[in-house]
């Protein structure tokens, strides 16, 4: 089928390899701007929670974690499927670069989780919880994408198995998370603050999305930096680079 | 006779030639789920609140054993090959092989499962609930086993990874099947839960040859 | 009079990893015309074949069969396809008869599994299972396969290797009525002198 010219620009290594690089101290700047705003605003200025105390701050890292882990695998997926229909190498590279970035997420996700627990429900871990549970099985099928890919020698065949595996999971997860939210409403468990419900004061909800955009901005800092690195590793013969070497002297 | 018909009797001939192999994932099943009780309690009371639990879980731990290398025997032959030359679609062919060994590895398991429940001690009025709910959860299992059998078909050790990579995708069908099991031990409604399996059910079925297909592709290259 | 072109490829080109196997190929193979594919070990005769038979894709370029991508062909074009590599395609728990039952019924070939079984003297172990026999009937059992399908292009990756005079005699006698009926054939060989007839396209990697 027929694509457009940007189509073709995204996808030749050397234009994304620049573009990337014009982008990348932008997309850092911004990122830690606001998570230094926010950060500085939810974990020092805002005011406490008048039920859980002082770690209730934790609602501005952990549940940005868990949604940067869960954007990942999608920009995974969506990249390894745009990579596999149209075999475009670039989505390939984003696909994996993308990946240890979001299973760092989830497990930041759920080291944070964790430390939000102890203290709210006596114990590390609640099995019950159905963010923790749809957070770990998130991680797992990380570790399998990444297990997977380094199971094959042969790059371009491990591209587009994995390609398959990541669109399977995606499809996947909105059934997993649902299925753990019923789950979970079976168990009557400790009420568990509900993370974004309406009843966030407003006071609390400004600095909430100022990291939420942070951690997102953060994730496309971490994953363009990566995929100009995955870009030099792929196309390391090719005389573009050769002569980006020799240019730098 | 079509080609369906035709892979799912060629299939199951196999399998009868090959009783030996096809019966071990029932033996596995059998043995760990006689460990539970040595690992927890022989206390009936106890047996009886892990029982759910335990049987789903060996369950699909053995049909992940009988199902991981679905394809990789077609492989080393060459027969899967020819298969994918033919002028039967790769999704039919796909989905006669995940029905036969359904047929020949999945059924048997069910079979057995009423034995083991009434071991542990578990009401039989529970029974046809867990019957259905394996009846409609295995099939979704089958495929899910079936796409991570065909992503590592090329692999000369892929058979654990196929556990890694489907095991977290199977967690709805553990949470759905028994659920549904447990509302039967308690006499509760038990349909929404079945309904949710049947849905998943009839995804995995129309749904899952393609990607099933895809990754046979990719691995025979 | 030329025949009609059956099997085209343009550009072809196929790499693994950093190796280029080879690229830039370009060729059209009519109906009843036999292309051989010469060269050493290792030099991607192989890969060619598996291109050629749509079980890998190329990694730059075109390959058409009747103008449809031989990678994903039309429904009424499937099976016109056959490949035989190295492995033989059979199952061994099944017996001789059942393997070849099984593969006329999927491929829809219209020729009869018997007089097949006298010509490649296999009715003594017509019955027996594909494990219990010797080498030489397993590859004769493989190549009755050949004569039950439909497939009007047959892509044969060394198929005289290892075969006595009869049985080299024998492939060279299916492909020419195989030609003659207006099959097409890719030939991958070491001994080329075999196959040499005028007209025959000639490849080597």
């Amino acid at each position: 089928m027929p694509l457009p010219r940007w189509f073709h620009l995204l996808g030749s290594p050397p234009f994304v390899y620049g573009f990337a690089g014009k982008l990348t101290p932008w997309l850092g700047a911004a990122s830690f701007l606001l998570l230094a705003i926010g950060g500085y605003w939810g974990l020092v200025v805002a005011p406490t929670e008048r039920v859980q105390g002082e770690v209730y701050r934790i609602l501005y890292i952990h549940p940005q974690t868990a949604y940067v882990g869960m954007m990942a695998y999608v920009v995974m997926a969506v990249a390894g499927g745009i990579g596999y229909i149209w075999r475009i190498k670039l989505a390939h590279a984003v696909a994996v670069t993308a990946a240890p970035i979001g299973a760092s997420f989830a497990a930041c996700a759920l080291a944070t989780g964790a430390i939000w627990g102890r203290p709210t429900w006596g114990t590390f871990w609640q099995w019950s919880d159905p963010r923790i549970m749809s957070e770990t099985l998130l991680l797992f099928l990380f570790l399998g994408y990444l297990a997977l890919r380094a199971a094959f020698e042969d790059r371009e065949k491990a591209d587009r198995v994995s390609a398959i595996l990541a669109v399977v999971g995606v499809v996947n997860i909105p059934v997993i998370h649902y299925s753990v939210v019923w789950w979970n409403t079976l168990h009557q468990g400790p009420s568990i603050m509900k993370v974004g419900s309406p009843s966030i004061a407003p006071e609390m909800l400004v600095p909430f999305l100022i990291m939420v955009a942070g951690f997102t901005l953060l994730f496309y800092w971490l994953l363009l930096n990566g995929l100009r690195g995955e870009i030099v590793e792929r196309e390391r013969d090719a005389r573009w680079i050769r002569q980006l070497v020799e240019a730098r002297g | 006779m079509n080609a369906f018909s035709m892979i799912l009797a060629r299939d199951l001939r196999i399998a009868f030639r090959r009783f030996g192999e096809v019966s071990t994932p029932l033996l596995f099943f059998v043995i760990v789920v006689s460990l539970f009780p040595l690992a927890l309690s022989p206390n009936a009371d106890v047996l009886r609140e892990v029982g759910t639990g335990v049987l789903w879980v060996s369950a699909l731990l053995s049909s992940l054993l009988a199902l991981e290398g679905l394809f990789r025997g077609d492989a080393d032959d060459g027969s899967l090959e020819q298969l994918m030359l033919s002028p039967v679609p790769l999704g039919i062919t796909v989905l006669a092989k995940v029905a036969a060994h359904w047929l020949i590895a999945v059924l048997p398991l069910i079979a057995l499962v009423p034995v083991l429940a009434l071991s542990y001690a578990l009401p039989l009025q529970a029974l046809p609930t867990m019957i259905a709910a394996l009846l409609l959860a295995t099939p979704t299992l089958s495929v899910l086993i079936a796409i991570g059998a065909a992503l590592t078909v090329s692999l000369r050790r892929g058979g654990s990874l196929v556990g890694l990579l489907i095991l977290p995708m199977t967690a709805p069908l553990l949470i759905f099947g028994s659920r549904a099991t447990d509302f039967g031990v308690h006499g509760e409604p038990t349909a929404g839960p079945l309904y949710l399996l049947a849905a998943l059910a009839v995804s995995a079925v129309a749904l899952g040859p393609v990607a099933i297909a895809a990754a046979i592709r990719v691995g025979v290259e | 009079m030329t025949s009609p072109v059956a099997l085209r490829a343009r550009d072809l080109a196929v790499w693994r990893g950093e190796r280029c196997l080879f690229e830039g190929l370009d060729f059209d193979l009519a109906e009843r015309q036999l292309a051989v594919v010469i060269g050493p070990n290792g030099a991607g005769k192989t890969t060619l074949l598996r291109v050629l038979a749509g079980l890998s894709l190329p990694s730059a370029g075109t390959l058409t069969w009747h103008g449809a991508p031989v990678g994903s062909l039309p429904l009424e074009q499937r099976g016109a396809i056959a490949y035989r590599g190295h492995l033989d395609g059979l199952k061994k728990d099944l017996t001789v008869l059942e393997n070849l039952r099984f593969h006329a019924t999927i491929w829809g070939g219209s020729a009869a599994v018997e007089p097949l079984l006298q010509e490649l003297k296999l009715v003594e172990v017509a019955n027996s299972r594909v494990r219990h026999l010797s080498a030489g009937q397993q590859r004769r059992t493989a190549l009755a396969t050949l004569k039950l399908s439909n497939a009007k292009l047959w892509i044969l990756d060394e198929p005289t290797t290892n075969l006595d005079a009869e049985g080299r005699a024998r492939i060279l006698d299916w492909i020419r009525q195989h030609r003659a009926a207006g099959g097409a054939a890719v030939v991958a060989t070491h001994q080329p002198d075999e196959f040499s007839e005028p007209g025959t396209l000639l490849m080597e990697l």
